[in-house]
């Protein structure tokens, strides 16, 4: 078995609530923390486990913590991103359901490493059950005395809250995620000013992902060295995986950094192989948001090296042969799946969730969404498809906030490597007016069509 | 701190934006601003027209920017480079923003009451392309009403955010902001409320198009038909300095006086905009001049115009001589003259 972090304890009955959790050895990093280190001792065993962060963009945690300004003398606060909405990620929903307190936990230590008195937890409306769970994981820190004023006797104090969102996916942008806590309509700030200067009620606010701050206890408990020991290269520890399309086993799995996407894909610990034995077709490895890769890049990179489950290798030939580790959103596809159908459904998501407040993305998204329903449909043309890629191309960096990004990614990848497909939706309009067109027709049998 | 924009230097204080220096500069690289608005506070960043391109970042970090920098959002560094309109990147930045804030802009300009001084309309003669590649049915909104004096027009909204400023700065009660989001984001008062406030009216003039118009001047002329002269009255509640839209002696529409980035000088109060309109109410001063390429340069009084003389046969009401013989009874006389014989 591999080393587990985040799921070590998963099985163990009744773990979700704080006397287990305490039996099992839970909160002794805030005692180790309080008692024995300094919070800049903390965020230097931060730094040194080479925690990157899990939310999305990998940028290290230790890091990020060292860029808040210590030095205005305004208080800081600590906000957890439990905002998960991307398509194909539910791993911090399984954390904070079946291990609330390992969360909690997290959170005590990181706002003490960062000198944070009040932080919060904003979670997704739709969470509503596990915002319930965490409510009342809290109310028995606070009964423990884990939180509140002078926690274990010292002079710390820290008071923690959950915030429901309202069903945004941009709330999970870190500055709109900070708008949409002081009250306001969750639109993303324009950068800089950075959070760690001015966040939250313009105070330096750190924001992190629930898995990212979930692995802190650990790394106090051990220590940053023997996080890194684990993984490969840059891409240290372990990470959730939330497996979900066409596999035997979908769910969420923790993996060392480092094992390979075969592996990962076809190992009976982790998904099981595919579904029916039917051909894998296409990947997207970390959510909605990053570029499909196509079967002849998942296990291998265009230079033939072995496809790793790592931050660099995932990425490995950029966007033109390589994708992204993202949040960990592992989307399998089989040769039944159209390329077309997943990527107009993505579309049509980034259309509903842009915020509308810059125009490249409020105009973009839909506009993006309009051509490729209309191609789906059967309707479209092939200028049409040249005209997909100007406009993705069109978005792609001109936005205050990444989502125009993540809208324009998916639809690039699925043109760069899926053209057949969207050639044969122009050429063959009856054939795809089914709904199900690929389910008995696997594209493979049919692509002499296009080729010839 | 030094800041060079297209090749021309220019020394400005530390804080300025790269669009504030750009029109310290002036000419044709200060980028357009759809939703920036310097009288305003916390506008801009949101429209993305006005990108350009920073191809050294200051003199202690010489590298690029590698994405474009909204102008109006980013603050020069000492030693500063900028490539507006001398970037190729920009101006293709610009022409997408511009396509982007037109597949859904109605394009009604022929009916709009802003058309000629609408930025839109401007951004889009300079950036735009003259071919539509959006085939799909423009969105559309339901009509709402907000009030007696403002006209709302959802559907040329191109939801720059400045009259939401303008209410959350210069009024009491913000009653309307965005409702909704993505392309459905719409201006909008909570529920069906009249916008209502002393100085709601100044909505109006912050709006690039056509979104806000007032109501008072609805359909009764079109910009360049009307006279612009600067006016002021002794006013307790606002500066008192306008523009007057006159139209002969009739004053159609008062504004307040805007400066040639289209930013008003002074806001004004709604009693000055919509109440007076009476000559006697106004101490004019002269007329107002705009910018040489303005279409409201049109009505241009300072230049002598040459009267128009229609020139027409005298009688072609009437018909031609050998028509009116053709169509007529010959038997019967056709003059009062010829019946009597």
């Amino acid at each position: 078995m591999a080393t587990k972090i985040l799921l070590d304890k998963i099985n163990v009955p009744g773990i979700r609530s704080y006397e287990v959790y305490r039996q099992q050895g839970g909160y002794s990093s805030v005692e180790k923390a309080l008692k024995t280190m300094t919070p800049d001792e903390i965020t230097e065993e931060v730094k040194a486990s080479g925690l990157r962060g899990r939310g999305g963009a990998g940028f290290p945690v230790g890091l990020k913590w060292s860029f808040i300004d210590k030095k205005s003398g305004k208080p800081r606060h600590l906000v957890c991103n439990a905002d998960e909405s991307e398509p194909g990620t539910f791993k911090d929903r399984y954390l904070m359901e079946y291990i609330p307190h390992l969360l909690i936990e997290g959170m005590i230590t990181s706002s003490y490493a960062l000198g944070a008195n009040l932080s919060y937890i904003y979670i997704r409306g739709e969470y509503m059950w596990v915002f319930k769970t965490l409510e009342r994981a809290i109310k028995e820190a606070y009964a423990a005395g884990w939180l509140g004023k002078n926690i274990l006797g010292t002079d710390y104090s820290l008071d923690l809250h959950v915030h429901c969102g309202a069903g945004a996916y941009i709330c999970g942008e870190e500055t709109a995620l900070i708008e949409s806590l002081e009250g306001k309509r969750g639109n993303p700030r324009i950068k800089p000013p950075f959070p760690a200067v001015s966040g939250l009620w313009g105070n330096p606010t750190v924001v992190n992902n629930v898995e990212s701050i979930a692995n802190v206890p650990w790394i106090v408990n051990n220590s940053g060295a023997d996080y890194a020991k684990l993984g490969v290269g840059r891409s240290t520890g372990t990470k959730l995986i939330s497996a979900s399309g066409h596999i035997k086993k979908p769910g969420v799995y923790e993996i060392e950094l480092g094992i390979s996407v075969d592996e990962f894909i076809n190992s009976d610990e982790y998904c099981g192989g595919m579904m029916d034995s039917r051909p894998l077709k296409a990947l997207v490895p970390g959510g909605s948001s990053v570029p499909v890769l196509p079967a002849h890049l998942i296990y291998k990179t265009a230079n033939g090296e072995d496809r790793m489950m790592t931050y660099e290798s995932l990425a490995e030939g950029g966007f033109e042969s390589g994708s992204m580790m993202g949040s960990g959103g592992f989307i399998v596809y089989n040769d039944t799946a159209c390329i077309v159908r997943n990527t107009w459904n993505f579309a049509r998501f980034y259309a509903h969730e842009s915020c509308g407040q810059c125009s490249p993305c409020r105009e973009g998204t839909g506009w993006l969404e309009k051509v490729l329903h209309r191609i789906e449909t059967g309707q479209g043309t092939m200028e049409d498809i040249d005209l997909l890629w100007d406009i993705q191309k069109n978005i792609e960096g001109n936005t205050i906030c990444p989502l125009g990004d993540a809208a324009a990614w998916p639809v690039a990848a699925a043109i760069r490597h899926f053209r057949d497909e969207f050639e044969y939706h122009v050429l063959y309009p009856e054939k795809v007016k089914n709904r199900d067109h690929f389910m008995n027709e696997p594209f493979e049998s049919i692509k002499h069509l296009i080729t010839n | 701190m030094k800041v060079t924009i297209d090749g021309h230097e220019i020394e400005v204080e530390p804080g300025t934006t790269i669009l504030q220096a750009a029109r310290m500069i002036g000419g044709e690289s200060v980028p357009p601003a759809m939703c920036y608005y310097s009288k305003l506070e916390d506008t801009g960043g949101k429209c993305r027209a006005c990108l350009v391109e920073v191809s050294k970042g200051s003199e202690a970090d010489p590298r690029p920017m590698p994405k474009l920098m909204a102008s109006c959002k980013t603050g020069v560094m000492d030693g500063m480079e900028v490539k507006s309109i001398s970037s190729d990147r920009v101006l293709e930045a610009r022409k997408a923003v511009t396509e982007f804030l037109l597949i859904n802009h109605p394009l009604d300009c022929p009916v709009c009451d802003q058309a000629g001084e609408c930025d839109l309309q401007n951004l889009s003669f300079q950036h735009g392309i003259s071919q539509k590649r959006f085939k799909e049915d423009k969105r559309t909104f339901e009509p709402e009403n907000i009030g007696d004096n403002i006209q709302l027009h959802m559907n040329r909204c191109i939801l720059c955010y400045r009259c939401v400023k303008v209410a959350e700065q210069l009024t009491d009660d913000r009653v309307h902001g965005v409702c909704g989001r993505g392309d459905h984001a719409q201006i909008s008062t909570y529920i069906s409320n009249a916008i209502d406030n002393e100085f709601s009216g100044n909505m109006i003039d912050v709006c690039p198009v056509g979104a806000l118009t007032d109501k008072t001047f609805r359909f009764k002329s079109r910009v360049w038909f009307n006279k612009p002269y600067n006016a002021h009255r002794n006013c307790t509640k606002c500066s008192g300095k306008v523009t007057l839209w006159m139209f002969g002696e009739e004053i159609q529409r008062v504004t307040a006086r805007k400066d040639e980035f289209h930013e008003v000088e002074e806001f004004i109060c709604n009693q000055c905009r919509f109440d007076h309109k009476e000559p006697t109410d106004w101490v004019i001063e002269g007329p107002r001049k705009f910018e040489k390429f303005s279409v409201i340069n049109q009505n241009n009084y300072t230049r002598k115009l040459d009267k128009v003389v229609i020139k027409t046969e005298e009688h072609i009401l009437e018909g031609r001589e050998q028509d009116r013989i053709k169509i007529s009874m010959k038997n019967i006389p056709y003059t009062e003259h010829e019946s009597k014989e």
